[in-house]
């Protein structure tokens, strides 16, 4: 690959579990793109900064606090607010099934739950970017509904 | 002043996109980062070229910080970007990771230690991107001194460049720094260390961080006394604790008050040309295209070489 894809995976809130976090980025790393690891406990507006720094094209979230609901839609929001709706935002941790339709709604692309293979994030990532729709500030609904 | 130059292939840049890259360079200038973080990436694809000319002068522009993996580069450059943007300076900082040579990804992980990114006023006098090497060899790749011609043109009063982790002999940041600075540790071996030939003998200024550790003291020392033998004014030899907060406020001041030498001028020039002949191999069109058939014995040794180099003539 020519121009390696810039992925920013971040850890918002107050969550000190990062383990599932450093397993996607070193994943995505293997795949040949270019990850920028942020840390433990960022703000919405940390996370946003960096991707607007790093110029990340995606941006993967995650939570194991059960703060998704509350965090995820206000990094989208921001996100949107700041001119920058064409960044892809996915997340992952623990989310519950009953949770996933608002996140969907509010922008984010992809959940990947515990027991995700690899190669399905890869493959979404892939899928995403070819996509012209799925930017976080794009109308249409499109989500990944996992390998087909 | 800049101008956009042609792209690495020779077709040249059409109008739209140089109205484009001057578009995100007016923005830039007004303070959009994400038109600067744009500009760069352009930079860094090898989408665009910038052609400065930085006016020489006795103070520097572009300083590199280099030395071993985990002898706390980037928890340093944290504590001094503290005491410079208290200052009020405006400060870029590319750092540079390296990227997998199997895979050609890259974990960039040296912004996980910046916390002056998160301080509410000095946030904006600090501009912080990471950069993998991508396919180059060397600590730095050559790109990234366009990189830092572009922040300083946009505004940005000085560049720091952290290397990758650096051996004794890793000097290709001779070919895009102003200045270098080494920084060294406790535990880092004997004297016999200190008077190997290599990096040590291109710095300006050597710091030796973890001074809160044993055995910092004792190696700053030999260092002095290794630098000391030689003919020409020795280098700074500082102690500090990035942890601690010791000794930072001097090291600040010592770093931007570096003077040109002429030490390291002929090795400068030598970094320069084979980070530059490096590169125009690296952007060969059949890079990829040569390499496959390397691996695959369809072409030899001397026929890749030939094609890479001649095409560059």
């Amino acid at each position: 690959m020519d121009k390696p894809l810039r992925i920013v995976i971040a850890k918002p809130g107050l969550d000190g579990h990062d383990r599932g976090a450093k397993v996607v980025a070193r994943a995505l790393r293997d795949a040949g793109h270019e990850v920028i690891y942020t840390g433990l406990r960022r703000t919405p507006a940390q996370i946003i900064e960096t991707v607007r720094d790093e110029d990340a094209l995606l941006l993967g979230l995650s939570s194991l606090s059960g703060a998704h609901g509350h965090l995820f839609p206000r990094i989208c929001e921001t996100l949107r607010e700041n001119n920058m709706g064409d960044v892809i935002v996915f997340g992952g941790g623990i989310i519950p099934e009953d949770d996933r339709s608002a996140l969907f709604q509010a922008g984010v692309k992809a959940i990947f739950g515990p027991g995700t293979s690899t190669e399905e994030m890869v493959a979404f990532i892939e899928t995403a970017v070819e996509r012209n729709d799925a930017g976080v500030g794009s109308d249409t609904d499109w989500h990944w509904t996992g390998l087909s | 002043m800049q101008a956009w130059a042609a792209i690495p292939t020779g077709i040249g840049l059409g109008f739209l996109e140089v109205m484009f890259l001057e578009q995100l360079m007016s923005l830039a200038r007004e303070g959009d980062r994400r038109a600067l973080a744009r500009l760069l990436s352009s930079i860094e694809n090898g989408e665009a070229v910038l052609e400065t000319e930085i006016d020489p002068s006795d103070e520097w522009k572009i300083l590199a910080l280099t030395g071993p993996p985990g002898v706390g580069k980037s928890c340093l450059l944290d504590r001094l970007l503290h005491v410079w943007t208290e200052e009020g300076m405006k400060i870029g900082v590319l750092a540079v990771d390296p990227s997998s040579p199997r895979s050609g990804g890259a974990l960039l992980g040296d912004r996980v230690r910046m916390t002056v990114v998160d301080h509410p006023e000095k946030k904006e006098l600090v501009y912080v991107r990471s950069v993998a090497t991508r396919k180059s060899s060397g600590s730095v790749p050559s790109v990234v001194q366009e990189m830092a011609a572009c922040l300083l043109v946009t505004g940005w009063d000085k560049v720091i460049i952290e290397t990758v982790g650096a051996g004794q002999s890793e000097v290709r940041c001779a070919a895009v720094a102003d200045r270098i600075v080494l920084i060294e540790g406790p535990a880092r071996g004997d004297g016999v260390q200190a008077e190997k030939a290599g990096l040590l003998e291109l710095a300006d200024a050597i710091l030796v961080n973890k001074s809160d550790l044993p055995g910092a003291e004792r190696h700053a020392n030999e260092l002095r006394e290794s630098l000391q033998l030689g003919n020409e004014t020795p280098p700074e030899v500082q102690l500090v604790s990035a942890l601690k907060g010791d000794g930072i406020d001097e090291a600040a001041a010592l770093l931007m008050g570096l003077k040109q030498t002429s030490r390291a001028e002929r090795a400068r020039w030598r970094e320069r040309i084979l980070s530059h002949h490096e590169r125009q191999i690296l952007n060969h069109s059949e890079f990829n295209t040569i390499l496959t058939n390397l691996e695959e014995g369809l072409i030899g040794f001397d026929e890749a070489y030939t094609k890479l180099r001649d095409a560059n003539e």
